[in-house]
């Protein structure tokens, strides 16, 4: 058993049903106890989707155990079909229904209706979503493709061919995969996407799943290579049809300038098509605003990053190379993506933070002390109780990541969205110099906080200044949070501090505590435990000004 | 389809699809009453982000719930379910200091594997004696529908309740903090309270103080979802004061009477106590009677609140009811409520949630009152909706809440009138 107070997946057969709802000809069937259609409202209330998710649930009930589930499957089924008429069938259990093995699959494709019935066997005890989703894609292109090479093969080359005459030199085609329901950003990503393709030469011949159909499934295999937009969905897939079809596939995920230029290039690379023309990074205002002088305030700025694997890994790189921060943590929820951010984790420095237990990703940030963070709702929730700016860069989703306005997150519009969105949250540079020039002006105290951030004295004074007691006692008032480890007091995390194991107790002498107070209520925080951390190190228990001053030197960066 | 006939009015059942929550989602509001208790689910991945799908607004908060997932190697047997049970409560115990009474909740993975979390509780409780105390009781889908989880979950607590034999009235059903002031005034002002000798609000704030239970013991539900504590409380000796349950003013006025028949208080104190409360309740009703009077309304199954309040829109509010589902039906606990219902009403007890919309795309309504999953497809159709999840959440209850209670549903047909897009 595992304790959970979040998750950050849900169940695998809600990957599925992201599956089914990103198409517009499948249905779906579960069966399911009753209270597990609780699934709907993360489609009709999340995303705000118009339609029901074409997804059936049997809900059984204790009664019904007695008797003969089954059979109540099977009704639903035929019920659901009769209704629905759709071009293809999913079937599959949740977690409970696993547990009574009435094997839904197996009934269903013994039930002779007239349309392709794909069953889906997700472990729910050892699987979770993202795993889930990517399975029913896979499952799913490939029983179509099964069915369309008995129906449709003969007649569909044919169709190639006159088109090659008509066009003499047609362009290379390519394949989206990927985009899905309840995914971040999808529907804006996949506009930005198809543009750059449409500029570099490039025709889209399958966007799948995000409003695919199963006649389109069918052409996939007519693509020149295939763009693994979102891997964690997609890349079983790719890597099949790879083998199958040699279609070969596009592994750079173009989130941020330079994965969107390494992403035109491997294409280029597939296609021999010369793109130098879209090539160019001032095709985003990102570049000049990074070297813009009001952006040196960025430089090194602590940057905590934990999100799915390809937006993880994506953040990390445009923070240390398009906006000049310190990534100091990197970490991931999705064990399928393990791999590609510990290797991305190691260009760091770091060793990533593989995870999904919220408590402990919340200790991490709470020891990082990091200024940003680059995270998903949870991480949001825990930088905004300890007074961090945070930015939402991954699923699992939340209503405000279905904004009214475009903004993706990939190409060179996503790079500008992606500029905005994390700079915003700090301070402005200008903002912060002026607050440094005038602090002692009357007007300026320490709870003068970022005018737009909320809640203004966490953001000031408490979090800068008494963050560490602060936390501290806060620690030992919300319990839920105390680990064993958190009983102690906490002190700086900075690598010397971490030699002490015992922390001597400091004092502050008058004249230092005075000097102290000199600094920006921004840095204060950090000064402090950096020096007490300093003065710790030494074995010194009392800090003098000297104090303040050598440990300053020592930390200069 | 069959139709039992009750108060001559016919029920349809129907079976399909549910769309329901399951008990469980009872935790989100449960938690936040009884401060000092902590909730442990045992289930699966899907409770948890059930949980956290129901609770999103509360993210914020300090979760006093968590579950503990269920994992291949305890189902396998490869780890011994209760040992693994013992290790995360102590885990958890030893976080949460503060915690004075633990709900292992039951989920439909736990009781398919039929782990008995009653013995585990008994073992817990022996394990922790005196530091906390570990009650169980179910909230899976397959024994609960969404608000009957506090049902089995209030049972747990009649069934720990000490003995006593003093007189005392017990108001039973989670109520807002500020609704059970408003109605602790009303028994004080009527001389309820001192007819009764004492008044206590069943669940308590604090899950430590259980009230004690016993022949001389009196209870008027306060929520329309507990049959089971009815049945348990009676057991233990107590007696059911039957009433219309205390929406809008009739229910409100109902329910004070019939408390005060109970222990024979005049029924001229109820007037003078409940006659200031009521003008009130008028003059906040008459705000909203405008835009709901003669509104087709559609109640669709969810919380088992929908025939009380199906009573106070057409009583109070003059709407037009089309149709009343309900997920199911204990016909002893809504007897009074039925008998209040126009004798052409359409109940439907069960749910095929693919007919129901189909009935409500030919019938139009003005106003279906459904849950999270339904409402803005059917808004998409043009079909104005109220979330039901609201009605939980929101206090409701008595005089003073009626305007508010009116409001619910008067706000989306205010929206659609003043939207220009």
């Amino acid at each position: 058993m595992e304790l959970a107070l979040w998750t950050y997946e849900g169940p695998p057969h809600v990957g599925a049903m992201r599956i089914a709802t990103s198409m517009q000809d499948v249905h779906y069937v579960i069966h399911a106890p009753q209270g597990d259609t609780y699934a709907d409202l993360l489609f009709t209330m999340i995303e705000r989707q118009q339609r029901r998710p074409p997804v059936t649930y049997s809900t059984f009930q204790a009664r019904d155990l007695g008797e003969d589930t089954a059979n109540m499957l099977k009704e639903t089924i035929k019920k659901a079909y009769d209704r629905y008429q759709p071009n293809v069938l999913m079937v599959g259990e949740s977690c409970t229904a696993e547990l009574i093995q009435d094997q839904p699959g197996s009934l269903a494709r013994g039930m002779g209706l007239p349309v392709p019935v794909i069953p889906l066997e997700l472990p729910a005890y050892s699987k979770k979503e993202n795993w889930g989703a990517s399975e029913s894609f896979y499952y799913l292109v490939r029983y179509v493709l099964a069915s369309a090479t008995a129906n449709i093969s003969a007649n569909s080359s044919p169709h190639s061919k006159e088109e090659t005459l008509i066009n003499a030199k047609p362009r290379p085609k390519a394949n989206i995969l990927g985009p899905s329901s309840l995914g971040f950003r999808c529907r804006d990503d996949v506009v930005e996407i198809c543009q750059l393709l449409d500029q570099v030469g490039i025709e889209v011949n399958v966007v799948a799943p995000l409003n695919a159909t199963t006649p389109q499934l069918h052409r996939i295999p007519d693509a020149d290579f295939n763009i693994c937009l979102y891997p964690e969905i997609a890349r079983t897939l790719c890597v099949w049809l790879e083998k199958t079809y040699q279609q070969p596939f596009v592994k750079t995920v173009p989130i941020g300038v330079g994965a969107t230029v390494r992403f035109i290039e491997e294409i280029e690379a597939i296609t021999g098509i010369d793109a130098s023309s879209v090539k160019q990074i001032d095709r985003s205002r990102l570049p000049w605003y990074a070297r813009s002088v009001d952006s040196t305030y960025l430089n090194g700025k602590r940057v905590f990053v934990f999100a799915d694997g390809s937006h993880a890994i994506a953040a990390a790189r445009i923070a240390r190379d398009e906006l000049g921060f310190n990534v100091v943590g990197l970490g991931t929820f999705s064990r399928e993506m393990a791999r590609d951010v510990r290797a991305a984790a190691a260009e760091f420095g770091l060793e990533a933070l593989i995870c999904d237990d919220y408590l402990t990703v919340e200790q991490h940030i709470e020891e990082l002390h990091p200024e940003l963070v680059l995270g998903t709702q949870m991480e949001r929730h825990i930088a905004k109780r300890l007074g961090i700016p945070c930015a939402v860069i991954s699923a699992p989703v939340h209503v405000q990541d279905f904004p009214a306005r475009y903004s993706p997150q990939m190409g060179f519009e996503g790079a500008n969205v992606i500029f905005d969105t994390w700079v915003h949250p700090l301070l402005m540079g200008l903002e912060e110099h002026l607050l440094h020039m005038f602090r002692d002006d009357f007007e300026f105290n320490d709870s003068v906080a970022p005018s737009h951030l909320h809640g203004g004295e966490h953001g000031g004074k408490h979090a800068a200044d008494h963050g560490g007691k602060q936390r501290g006692t806060q620690a030992r008032q919300d319990t839920t949070h105390v680990d064993t480890d958190y009983a102690q007091p906490l002190v700086a995390h900075n690598s010397d501090a971490m030699l002490q194991d015992q922390p001597i107790p400091t004092s502050w002498t008058k004249d230092a505590e005075n000097e102290l107070k000199k600094i920006p209520f921004f840095v204060r925080g950090k000064a402090r435990r950096n020096t007490e951390a300093y003065a710790q190190s030494l074995g010194q228990s009392e800090i003098s000004i000297e104090t303040l001053y050598d440990a300053k030197a020592h930390y200069a960066r | 389809m069959n139709a039992p006939v009750l108060c001559d009015i016919p029920i349809t059942v129907e079976r399909g699809q549910r769309e329901v929550f399951c008990g469980l989602t009872g935790i989100v509001w449960l938690h936040r009453k009884m401060q000092d208790a902590f909730f442990l689910v045992v289930g699966s991945r899907t409770c948890a982000h059930l949980l956290q799908s129901a609770a999103g607004v509360m993210i914020f908060s300090e979760p006093r719930f968590a579950t503990a997932i269920m994992q291949e190697k305890d189902l396998a047997g490869l780890a011994d379910a209760n040992e693994e049970l013992d290790r995360i409560v102590h885990r958890l115990l030893q976080r949460r200091p503060d915690i004075k009474t633990l709900f292992l909740v039951g989920s439909c993975p736990s009781e398919v594997i039929k782990l008995d979390l009653a013995k585990a509780a008994e073992r817990l409780s022996a394990s922790h004696q005196g530091r906390v105390n570990v009650l169980n009781y179910s909230g899976s889908g397959i024994e609960t529908t969404f608000t009957e989880g506090e049902d089995t979950c209030l049972d747990a607590l009649v069934h720990a309740a000490p003995y006593t034999d003093q007189s005392q009235l017990i108001v039973v059903g989670t109520l807002p903090d500020v609704v059970e002031d408003q109605f602790a005034r009303l028994f004080e002002s009527s001389g309820i309270a001192e007819a009764a000798g004492k008044v206590a609000f069943f669940p308590p704030r604090r899950a430590e103080h259980i009230p004690a239970i016993g022949p001389n013991t009196k209870f008027i539900l306060a929520q329309p979802f507990l049959n089971i504590t009815r049945r348990t409380l009676i057991g233990r000796g107590a007696s059911h004061i039957p009433s219309l349950f205390p929406f809008g003013i009739n229910g409100t006025l109902a329910w004070m009477r019939a408390a005060a028949d109970a222990f024979d208080v005049a029924e001229a104190n109820i007037s003078k106590a409940c006659e200031a409360p009521i003008a009130r309740a008028e003059k906040a009703l008459a705000h909203y009677r405008e835009t709901l009077a003669g509104k087709r309304l559609w109640f669709m199954p969810d919380s088992q609140l929908e025939i009380p309040l199906a009573r106070f829109l057409q009583q109070e509010c003059s709407v037009d009811l089309q149709e009343i589902g309900v997920p199911y039906l204990d016909r002893q606990t809504m007897n009074s409520e039925l008998s209040c219902l126009p004798q052409n009403s359409s109940i439907v007890e069960g749910q095929d949630v693919d007919e129901q919309l189909d009935r409500i795309r030919k019938n139009q309504p003005d106003l279906v009152v459904c849950g999270l999953g339904l409402a803005n497809p059917l808004e998409a159709e043009g079909i104005i909706t109220k979330w039901s999840i609201e009605l939980v959440f929101t206090p409701i209850h008595g005089f003073d809440q009626a305007g508010d209670l009116a409001e619910l549903f008067a706000r989306p047909l205010q929206r659609k009138q003043r939207l220009r897009v």
